[in-house]
């Protein structure tokens, strides 16, 4: 893991104008014009054994979560044990890419997942609303690494982004990503929702990759518009280009309200067609979902067996 | 022949990828092909008087898909008397009335859109993907559309009681056969006339299968005919002298023999004819856009358009950096079986076609433009060829003064707004341009300054039955679609 921004980009996050004068001279986005390519790509056609690799390809990325005031113990674990054998009547059915849940239910997660290849993911620093002081936020962050957390999942300061603070954004990232250093790898979550237009979701994406994003991930799940095909889209396309820049590779992670087959393999469609095989893969993509998995495990059956089943053919953990 | 400079730092995702996507077919039994056609006269199938007939091919396979008539000038005769026949009754029926069988046409042709759909992409070898999702729900809007005129053409601007021109001859292309016709048929059904329309040699079959359409509708006998046949029959149906109006869409210098033909007489014209639009792109513009909007301009149904984006003109501070990116995005293009979903390119229309493309291209070479062509294996059978640019490209090349018709983008620079607009209006043709830049103020003055009939606006290839379409200079004269579009088919 590099400790700073890559070398070609190194100074522009020498002062807020700096900062502010690159984001704002990234190529403009035309609204119209991507949500129709993210339309388009999604009426590709499927079937067969593309279906099948697509399947399996889709649950091994999920960031199998649970974000509720009510979780417990039992209910973390009930989800790890999920993850780790998503269908009990298939052995074949690879396992979740992780288990994301709040801090205090990381060391539960980490136990429930033991030596297995499942990773636990943490939302951090005040998620989701991401409105406390900075050492309250890293306190969040090193008590989710102390127990355990594999992967930490931070909301930006959107109140600071919308204000033109990038810097403020930029340095808060970085102090979370020094934290992380050599413990966890970084999500940067930036509620696309709150930041409205497409411009300001592609400079979040890049602020983010500058100030060391291991992933960027389009929202929290818990606003009105969270993951779209079009502002994943955007995003591939932001780390197609940060990659041809600085020779860096960032993961992407579309979260919230993507709930069926379909739309998972709608998701790696873009994948395919904007960034490439390259990103075709858990290490660099991750789909934050919680019920997709029960979607995915059903048409995953009905192409094992040539029958839907239903409901009560999966687990509902 | 498949990769003429393949690119090693052009990342072709779907190349290497994993996640190939099984072949994903579209069933060809959903249409019935009927082993011979005769022509479409006062409301019946009839063979060609003399009996001669011809073929009609499958571009993709070369497969022989049905015979089809020739007709011949006593065919013409009697088609156009059976159209002036009808035209007594037709154009006396209240506008309401007419309406009523133009969208009952439009609901037919949605109910049988998959039928239609597979035909079309049979019959001219485009992707199964654009007939499905362009030609024919385009060809239901415009008659959806102009159904909508029918009853309200005294409201039209055109005077309290615009009346029809009678009998309108209309001749369409092979490119885009479905639409064509009905951006034909459907303003001069509205607006009272009947006609006779010869569709294209080598793709007669959706006009074959509308004439079936319009005896499902119920429409008089007479309103519509169709007669196929070659270029022979064409110039006999224009020549005809019982014809008060003619309407061609096609090459330019078909479009000129046309016009020496119906000087001084009577007849009105519409002319929709070729086209060398360009697609101007500032170093501000929305650049993953405009390499999306640079596919659509000229890839779209293989290059095979009129009005198609074949000039990138790029400003040359954002000039690598878009061609770069417009290399990576070829290269996840997908080129096969036209009836596969996922297809993006499909056939050249004839080997006709195709060999004048190779010959255009061969041109550009030859004059020291550079080519480069994404890797992809071309079938063995059939007409086709691969995307292709040339960059390096001087307005004094041949490949940037041409149509070339086909999947063939020529890229020039330029430095500054007003040599952008000089080299776009540098061209005997006038029918569409594209520009991208965020900049409103940009937008407008350029788009003001552009010499052709349609200037997009950080899009391309964007088509309505409400927006009216034509040409500048050797691009053709008069408009379709919209209002203006009826004005072509009103004595005004």
């Amino acid at each position: 893991m590099s400790t700073s921004t890559p070398p070609p980009l190194a100074d522009v996050a020498a002062s807020d104008s700096t900062l502010r004068r690159f984001l704002h001279g990234l190529p403009g986005v035309d609204p119209v014009g991507l949500e129709a390519r993210a339309a388009a790509l999604g009426t590709r056609s499927i079937k067969t054994t593309a279906k099948a690799y697509a399947i399996d390809l889709a649950i091994s990325m999920i960031d199998l979560t649970t974000l509720e005031g009510a979780d417990t113990p039992g209910k973390v674990r009930s989800l790890a044990a999920k993850a780790l054998r998503p269908d009990p009547s298939d052995r074949t059915a690879p396992m979740t890419a992780a288990v994301c849940v709040y801090p205090d239910m990381a060391a539960t997660a980490r136990a429930a997942l033991g030596d297995a290849d499942v990773k636990v993911a943490s939302v951090a620093t005040a998620f989701p609303a991401g409105r406390a002081a900075l050492d309250v936020k890293l306190a969040d962050v090193r008590s989710a690494i102390d127990a355990g957390a594999d992967e930490i999942d931070m909301v930006i300061d959107r109140g600071a982004f919308l204000a033109g603070h990038y810097l403020k954004v930029y340095d808060e990232i970085r102090a979370v990503r020094a934290q992380c250093e050599g413990h966890a790898r970084l999500k940067v979550i930036f509620e696309t929702g709150e930041l409205s237009t497409y411009d300001n979701i592609r400079r979040a994406s890049w602020l983010g990759m500058l100030a060391g994003a291991d992933f960027i991930k389009t929202s929290t799940g818990k606003v009105a518009t969270n993951a779209t095909p079009a502002n994943t889209l955007l995003m591939l396309e932001a780390v197609r280009d940060f990659r041809a820049q600085t020779g860096t590779q960032v993961g992407v992670k579309p979260a919230g309200g993507i709930r069926t087959t379909k739309d998972a393999v709608k998701y790696l469609v873009l994948i395919n067609e904007t960034v490439g095989a390259d990103w075709l893969d858990s290490h660099w993509f991750r789909f934050g979902a919680s019920s997709l998995l029960n979607d995915l495990l059903m048409q995953r059956q009905k192409l094992r067996t040539g029958r839907y089943s239903g409901p009560d053919y999966v687990t509902v953990d | 022949m498949a990769s003429p400079h393949p690119d090693p730092s052009s990342a072709p995702a779907a190349g290497r990828s994993p996640f190939a996507y099984a072949p994903a077919p579209e069933s060809r039994s959903v249409v019935d092909i009927a082993p011979s056609y005769g022509l479409f006269i006062d409301g019946e199938f009839t063979e060609a008087a003399d009996g001669k007939v011809f073929k009609t091919l499958a571009p993709a396979t070369e497969e022989v898909l049905s015979e089809i008539a020739q007709a011949g000038e006593q065919d013409v005769e009697r088609a156009v008397r059976a159209a002036r026949r009808a035209f007594e009754k037709w154009s006396a029926l209240p506008g309401a009335e007419r309406a009523k069988y133009l969208f009952r046409i439009a609901r037919i042709l949605q109910e049988r859109a998959r039928e239609l759909a597979v035909l079309e992409t049979l019959d001219n070898g485009k992707p199964i993907k654009e007939t499905r999702d362009f030609d024919v729900p385009q060809a239901a809007a415009h008659f959806f559309y102009h159904a909508g005129w029918a009853d309200k053409l005294e409201h039209a601007g055109f005077g309290p009681a615009p009346r029809p021109l009678g009998v309108a001859a209309q001749v369409i292309p092979w490119n885009f056969p479905l639409l064509m016709l009905a951006w034909k048929i459907a303003p001069a059904l509205a607006t009272g006339n009947t006609v006779v329309l010869k569709p294209a040699e080598t793709t007669p079959l959706s006009a074959l299968f509308f004439a079936d359409v319009c005896r499902q509708a119920g429409l008089p006998k007479g309103v519509v005919n169709i007669v196929t046949g070659d270029g022979t029959t064409g110039a006999a149906l224009v020549a005809h002298p019982e014809v008060d109006k003619v309407a061609f869409t096609g090459s330019t210098d078909v479009g000129k023999a046309i016009a020496r033909q119906v000087a001084g007489t009577r007849k009105k014209v519409t002319l929709e004819l070729g086209g060398k639009g360009a697609n101007i792109v500032f170093d501000d513009a929305p650049l993953d856009q405009a390499v999306e909007g640079i596919v659509t301009g000229i890839f779209f149904n293989q290059g095979q358009v009129c009005c198609a984006g074949s000039r990138l003109l790029v400003q040359e501070s954002v000039a690598d950096e878009l061609i770069e990116s417009l290399k990576r995005r070829l290269g996840t293009l997908r080129l096969g079986d036209p009836l596969d979903k996922n297809t993006d390119i499909g056939a050249i229309n004839s080997a006709q076609q195709l060999a004048k493309i190779r010959e255009l291209t061969e041109i550009g070479a030859a004059e020291g433009a550079e080519r480069w062509s994404p890797e992809c294996e071309l079938p063995s059978s059939g007409y086709w060829f691969p995307p292709t640019l040339f960059t390096g490209v001087a307005q004094a090349h041949t490949v940037a003064q041409d149509e070339i018709f086909g999947p063939v983008l020529s890229v020039l620079t330029f430095r500054t707004p007003d040599e952008a607009v000089a080299k776009a209006n540098n061209t005997p043709y006038g029918l569409s341009a594209g520009v991208w830049t965020e900049k409103g103020s940009r937008m407008l003055a350029v788009a003001d300054r552009l010499r052709a009939g349609v200037v997009w606006a950080n899009t391309f290839n964007k088509f309505d039955p409400t927006s009216p379409f034509g040409g500048y200079k050797e691009s053709g004269y008069g408009r379709e679609g919209g209002r203006h579009g009826l004005e072509a088919y009103l004595d005004v």
